[in-house]
């Protein structure tokens, strides 16, 4: 049994959080090949030899897989797919995009953001935003799997696997990368962050959304928002935190303002420790949180910072 | 152009959803159902475009248990010109799995030749977030998923994707299938009038047997449960009873 696992490759440096997450989840499947595409894919395939349980990574180096357009790189894991009886990724967007696609290319019924492996062929994903967990068995010959990467710890490092490189295929020309607008940022990445700071609707506007980013920055935290706080406009939408945006499992995550709706609990109720503050005591958040403070978050937000 | 928008007939959003004392899945049984917010976001989508005069049809299409036919009323009074219902279950436990959607939407887009398909990008029952793409790749056309922005430009669109950090901006070759995401729109409320006009839009009643699909599950369910329950802690009285619990209870930090 051999799994085939898509390395997130994001302008030619790899997601090593999301890559060795996945990496863990697959160990039960078998022998784990870690494929790594893009414009340039050589150093990110040098990195994903250093996860501990991968036996091998392939290199796919070529302009037509910059920017991971669907098109083609499901072409190239397609054509890749015959030697594998799983192929997985780690769900990040690039994944959710792409994945599908090789599946019905396969005829297989895609299984996405799974949560548990019980074995190679049974799998845990929650359904309704998280209100319920199901277990299904594929009767696919071929699973092809997406892993949400906040229910597993990242399998380690110091291994050493064999590279190669692997023949890559023809532009499909149907589509082609303009321009990305990425948010520059030194804050810690929002999926794989130790502490979260996370602003609701109760934060008023995008003005006041400046104290929540203020104390994230004395935690060394990432940012979040609810939806409702995007919706809103108070923050941008990578930011939202909930079953329609990521899915969050940090040590610490400290929701200011927020009501706590099943749609933002579903992106952040596997956090270890959770701190609600809001001034509304009957507030759904209070019922998941560790550490409940009842106060005006414009009084304790900015003392917080202070005591930190 | 002609645009086809699949629409999923899914438990309310707003309904709290309770699993079966069996754990053979969600009690569907006398819910409140509505369309998907996602699908109601597209039909959004194709009507602006047709009254912008990118799109000359919409038509709607629903795969899934006879009552389906509500949700096509509801897009066609939304403002969609015509509906198919494809009949694929009798239980309304039933969900028909992403990959058999792809295949009988691959058939209706044979027969109809639709210039786009815009669908939502996850229904929020199953969110498995699939359907789009496998289309795409049944149909080997482009795609576009998460949009949050569509420019129809000739026989490209342009189309900005909500990705992980940011947004990217892609074209696509058309025809394409394009998923939306929450930030496109918003959907209108249909009015009475044009609730009363919709139950005189056409609607064709087919079967997936029409259109030689097999629907049969590839996947199992092998049980569902409810999700581990998080106990409530305790609320503390100060910011710095805060601290204190952070640092020495919880050590996080």
């Amino acid at each position: 049994m051999t799994v085939l696992l898509l390395g997130e490759v994001d302008n030619g440096t790899l997601n090593m959080d999301a890559t060795a997450k996945a990496v863990a989840a697959c160990k039960p499947l078998g022998d784990i090949h870690v494929l790594c595409c893009g414009a340039e894919a050589a150093d990110a395939g040098k990195e994903a030899a250093t996860i501990d349980g991968v036996a091998k990574v392939l290199v796919a180096e070529d302009a037509i897989y910059g920017h991971r357009l669907a098109e083609p790189t499901a072409a190239l894991i397609v054509s890749l797919a015959g030697d594998y009886d799983h192929v997985v990724a780690p769900a990040t967007t690039d994944a959710k995009n792409i994945l599908p696609r090789v599946a019905a290319l396969l005829d297989v019924m895609v299984i996405t953001d799974v949560s548990g492996v019980v074995d190679a062929d049974t799998f845990e994903r929650p359904i309704y935003a998280g209100n319920a967990i199901q277990t299904v068995k594929s009767k696919d010959t071929k699973k092809v799997v997406s892993i949400r990467t906040s229910s597993f710890d990242a399998a380690g490092t110091g291994n050493s696997a064999e590279v190669s490189d692997v023949a890559t295929g023809d532009a499909p020309g149907l589509s082609e990368w303009v321009e990305d607008h990425v948010a520059e940022s030194d804050r810690p990445d929002l999926t794989s962050a130790g502490i979260v700071v996370s602003g609701g609707r109760g934060v008023g506007s995008e003005e006041d959304f400046a104290m929540i980013e203020k104390l994230a920055d004395k935690l060394g935290a990432a940012v979040g928002a609810s939806r409702a706080a995007v919706d809103s406009g108070y923050a941008p939408n990578d930011w939202q935190v909930g079953q329609t945006g990521k899915v969050v499992a940090p040590d610490l995550y400290v929701a200011v303002g927020i009501s706590g709706a099943i749609q933002h609990l579903a992106g952040m109720k596997d956090s270890k420790i959770i701190v609600a503050i809001n001034k509304d005591e009957e507030a759904p958040i209070f019922q998941v949180a560790d550490y409940g403070l009842v106060a005006d978050l414009f009084e304790a937000v900015p003392e917080l910072e202070s005591k930190l | 152009m002609k645009i086809l928008v699949p629409v999923k007939r899914v438990i309310d959003y707003n309904v709290k959803v309770r699993v079966k004392g069996d754990g053979s899945g969600v009690d569907l049984a006398n819910v409140k159902m509505s369309m998907n917010p996602f699908d109601e976001i597209a039909v959004e989508q194709a009507i602006r475009m047709k009254e912008a005069g990118d799109a000359e049809e919409v038509v709607v299409v629903s795969i899934g248990v006879k009552q389906s036919q509500e949700t096509l009323r509801t897009a066609l009074a939304m403002g969609a010109d015509r509906a198919i219902l494809i009949t694929a279950a009798d239980d309304v436990h039933t969900d028909i799995e992403p990959l058999a959607v792809a295949k009988l939407l691959k058939a209706v887009v044979d027969e109809e030749q639709p210039g786009m398909v815009l669908c939502g990008k996850q229904a929020i029952d199953n969110d498995m977030n699939a359907t789009g793409q496998m289309l795409a790749a049944l149909l080997g056309w482009s795609q576009a998923t998460f949009a949050s922005e569509i420019k129809v430009d000739g026989d490209h669109a342009l189309v900005k994707r909500e990705v992980d950090g940011g947004m990217q901006s892609i074209k696509v070759k058309m025809p394409a299938v394009v998923s939306v995401d929450l930030r496109l729109n918003e959907p209108r409320y249909a009015s009475l009038p044009n609730i009363m006009k919709a139950k005189k839009k056409p609607l064709d009643e087919k079967t997936a047997d029409d259109y030689g699909v097999d629907v049969s599950p590839r996947l199992e369910i092998v049980k569902t449960a409810e999700p581990p329950e998080r106990k409530a802690g305790i609320i503390v009285e100060s910011v710095d009873q805060l601290v204190d619990k952070l640092k020495n209870e919880a050590g996080v930090i």
